[in-house]
């Protein structure tokens, strides 16, 4: 068994031999195995090869770099999945250039329906408390959230699921030893106890610019459907839409405000006929999930994070706690609003923010967070 | 013939008694001076002789010598101009030389015998009367500056005849005085007031704490969101200041000479504000003929550091040793010279390259590592010595436009007043004046927390995210604030308030 995986690995390193070209080869010749053992007049009859390519294959055969590969892979707990295991996402496996072999640290369940979430890393803080409320939401029907873990909005996604307690998947653009960014070293540990981290790359491969366009046709091609929170003019998360739609993958996006140019990117998708979401329900009638209606009352709002939340505070955290249900406010219109003072104000906030209640974003503007 | 005339001297802020001895004697025509004068003392041998020529008096024709003693020591500026022409008339017997050891000299002279100002007054007039001389004959403009001094006649002259005339009897020079409660009384006002400040609650109240418990702070907000007026608004709601501590700010001011003619005391506490591209000497004092820096110059005021992070990288770390100590000290090869430097560090930054990033009516056009890497160069050692972070805002225009009665800096500073007489009571006999200054093993004696507390905090430091250095600073914040109320104990609702200060050491800011 190691030594098919060995043939896996081999087949996966070679330049030049991409996705498109190693799903050709297993069809003809169904293993790997095969492969390192086809003659060169062999390969040269396949028209999809170029000379170059048969060279490479007829060339790299050191046996040994596989070996230390796989040694390197093992080493890092990371598990080998290849596109004849029963494992592989079902989707994924049906697009036209799925990889051949998935490096997975975390583990991947049979029955996970996966919705991709999507933004922009330099996000607004509309965008970022949208991306972690929207998968907090998804997660109570059981879906499990897809990102890059990227700054910005994929982070949010990952935590916002992590924090209820869903399952979620990151599909990275660089091997899985390597945390990129690297401020996100938490949450990559936390994904792989929750869901698991996976890429198309050799351990020890750097996050190179081209990977990730790459890396984005895996994240739609494992989902349903795809959500983008937020994208500027020439966001990534537009390439995961054009690939989500050439997939035949649903593709949602969130309204934005139309002066903002974080939003630009989005706004354009619903023109262009990408569904339009100002509600869970939005999501789930299209997937053919089955959601009951109790629970959906303005959604958005946050008025439906019922007030059975606010059972356990004291009549001030009750006020300026409830004065945040219609939006985020700045610590000088809570107090202005409440009529309390700027220092009950402050304390009260930071009591809240323990409670885990409300939540502060950079200004001092705080939101509720549910 | 032989006389010896005292003047006076800078070492630091302090003065020190020179004695100029002048000796005539027979021999070829020259004019030698030594005693380690600078440039200026060694160019006082030509406006000497054409002062003394100018008013009608005689420059010897004789072989003459000056030394400046304690030999030893360097002498600098033109004050010696005037005690070494007399020193000259003396010796000439052309001055009445009886009592003229009670007296001390002090001023440059013009080439026609008028006498000009002189640096560093204040400080050399009270070592005069430190070291017993009962007069001292001083230009016309220091008067002012002069007269806070009691204890010894100020007799301002105009010229060098007007000396002459005196020391012989002919025409006596009044003695000067001020008013020194008047000046206090009258002075405590400036131009700018709280009240000014629209809105901006959170910034206000935070600026309060500030002030009450001397505490730094940095503020960060978008451009144009009232950083730079706010700050300049502190001084106005600090404690008024003692007679001690005018005194020690004016001598400060004097030796750099930034006092303004006619001021005796500088009874306004200072806000300095010196520019990003400002040089580490310039920031904390030194060269080669060492001169107060912006720090000391901020002594007992405010150092008012505008877009902190364009600062030079090493002038904000030599910031570091002062803002504990105190003081600055700078060893030169002839003298080691300690300035104080007891100053409210108030900062100011941006959030981020373009500014934008807090303001909501804007688009920041930063990357989120620009904006990381913006705030980065705030971090380490320099945080450590900041209290509170305040998160600017920019207001709305129906703030601006409001009718609503701000409070006024007189009330602001009452409060601030009387929190700080608890801070002096509590702290007697211990150095310190305020809850700033508090040691490590001070916070264990003084901000002691109750079982609720503690259970807050260490909540508040998983849950939030705090870095370890902001644990005393939280501390001696709340401790403020409990005085603030008049509190012996540190309640809950101090300690949440003092851990609202803390932004910059929680992940709200790295941009994700």
């Amino acid at each position: 068994m190691v030594d098919n995986k060995q043939y896996w690995v081999w087949l996966s390193s070679l330049p030049g031999i991409g996705a498109v070209k190693s799903k050709a080869l297993l069809n003809h010749f169904e293993d790997p195995y095969n492969i390192w053992n086809a003659k060169e007049n062999e390969l040269n009859k396949l028209p999809f090869l170029t000379s170059k390519d048969v060279g490479n294959l007829i060339n790299i055969k050191i046996k040994e770099s596989a070996k230390i590969h796989l040694d390197n892979i093992f080493k890092n707990n990371i598990k080998i999945l290849t596109i004849n295991d029963e494992l592989y996402p079902y989707y994924l496996k049906n697009i036209y250039d799925p990889p051949s072999v998935l490096y997975v640290k975390g583990d991947i369940r049979i029955n996970d329906k996966y919705i991709a979430v999507v933004g922009s890393r330099k996000a607004t803080s509309y965008g970022l408390s949208m991306a972690h409320t929207i998968s907090c939401e998804l997660s109570r029907y059981g879906i499990t959230v897809v990102s890059g873990m990227a700054r910005g909005i994929d982070s949010y996604a990952h935590k916002g699921i992590l924090s209820v307690g869903g399952r979620t998947i990151a599909v990275l653009g660089c091997g899985l030893d390597i945390v990129y960014p690297n401020e996100n070293k938490k949450l990559m540990d936390s994904i792989i106890e929750n869901g698991a981290c996976v890429s198309e790359y050799l351990p020890g491969i750097a996050p190179l610019a081209n990977n990730f366009p790459a890396r984005n046709r895996i994240i739609s091609g494992i989902s349903l459907g795809v959500i983008v929170i937020e994208a500027g003019e020439r966001s990534g998360s537009l390439i995961t839409a054009n690939f989500a739609l050439d997939q035949g993958r649903e593709v949602f996006a969130l309204p934005g405000n139309v002066c903002s140019i974080n939003s630009t990117g989005t706004n354009r998708l619903i023109k262009e006929g990408a569904k339009m979401v100002t509600g869970i329900e939005d999501i789930l009638e299209e997937i053919n999930i089955s959601f009951s209606n109790e629970n959906m009352e303005n959604f958005f709002t946050g008025s439906f994070a019922n007030d059975k939340l606010f059972k356990d505070l004291d009549k001030e955290e009750i006020k300026i706690a409830s004065c945040l249900k219609t939006e985020p406010l700045h610590i000088d219109n809570i107090s202005k609003k409440t009529g309390f003072s700027i220092q009950l104000v402050s304390s009260v906030l930071i009591m809240l923010e323990l409670k885990g209640i409300v939540e502060q974003l950079p200004g001092k503007i705080y939101k509720l967070k549910y | 013939m032989l006389s010896k005339i005292k003047s006076l001297g800078l070492m630091g802020i302090d003065g020190c008694i020179v004695l100029v001895e002048t000796d005539i004697s027979k021999g070829l025509p020259s004019f030698d001076m030594v005693g380690l004068g600078d440039t200026a003392v060694k160019e006082s041998k030509e406006r000497v002789r054409a002062a003394i020529k100018n008013a009608d008096l005689d420059f010897p024709i004789k072989r003459i010598t000056i030394n400046l003693a304690p030999a030893d020591k360097k002498k600098e500026g033109s004050a010696f101009d005037l005690p070494i022409a007399l020193g000259i008339l003396a010796a000439t017997e052309q001055v009445n030389i009886k009592d003229i050891e009670n007296y001390g000299f002090l001023g440059e002279l013009s080439l026609d015998g008028e006498i000009k100002p002189v640096k560093g007054i204040l400080p050399m007039v009270i070592s005069a009367r430190e070291n017993g001389l009962k007069s001292i004959i001083l230009p016309l403009e220091n008067a002012d500056e002069a007269a806070v001094v009691n204890g010894l006649n100020i007799l301002p002259a105009g010229s060098i005849k007007d000396v002459v005339n005196h020391l012989n009897g002919l025409k006596k020079i009044n003695k000067y005085s001020v008013d020194i409660d008047n000046i206090f009384r009258n002075n405590i006002s400036y131009d700018v007031d709280f009240s000014d400040v629209k809105g901006q609650e959170t910034v206000k109240r935070a600026l309060e704490v500030a002030a009450s418990g001397a505490h730094n702070c940095v503020m960060i907000g978008s451009p144009g969101c009232g950083k730079t007026m706010i700050a300049r608004r502190l001084p106005t709601i600090l404690p008024s200041m003692t007679f001690e501590e005018a005194l020690e700010v004016t001598k400060i001011h004097s030796i750099a000479g930034t006092l303004a003619t006619n001021t005796s005391l500088i009874t306004q506490r200072p806000f300095r504000a010196p520019h990003h591209t400002i040089s580490n000497v310039s920031l904390v004092g030194g060269g080669r003929h060492p001169k107060p820096g912006e720090i000391s110059l901020a002594h007992y005021g405010v150092l008012f550091l505008d877009e902190l992070p364009e600062f030079n990288r090493s002038a904000l770390e030599v910031l570091r040793q002062p803002l504990e100590d105190g003081v600055v000290t700078i060893s030169r090869i002839n003298a080691t010279l300690t300035y104080p430097a007891r100053t409210t560090l108030i900062c100011a930054a941006n959030p981020c390259k373009c500014g934008n990033y807090l303001d909501h009516s804007k688009e920041c056009t930063c990357t989120p590592k620009q904006i990381g890497q913006y705030l980065s160069k705030l971090s380490g050692p320099l945080l450590d010595r900041i209290d509170l972070h305040i998160e600017v805002s920019s207001i709305q225009y129906k703030d601006l436009d409001s009718k609503k009665e701000e409070e006024k800096s007189s009330d602001v500073r009452e409060r601030v007043n009387r929190t700080r007489k608890i801070q002096q009571e509590r702290y007697k006999g211990m150095n310190i004046y305020s809850n700033a200054e508090l040691s490590p093993a001070m916070i264990k004696k003084y901000c002691k927390l109750d079982v609720q507390c503690k259970n807050i905090l260490e909540n508040a430091f998983e849950r939030l995210g705090l870095s370890a250095r902001a644990h005393g600073r939280i501390l001696k914040v709340a401790r403020t604030i409990a005085d603030m109320e008049e509190c012996q104990d540190i309640k809950t609702h101090h300690l949440l308030e003092a851990i609202q200060y803390r932004s910059l050491d929680r992940k709200i800011w790295s941009g994700q």
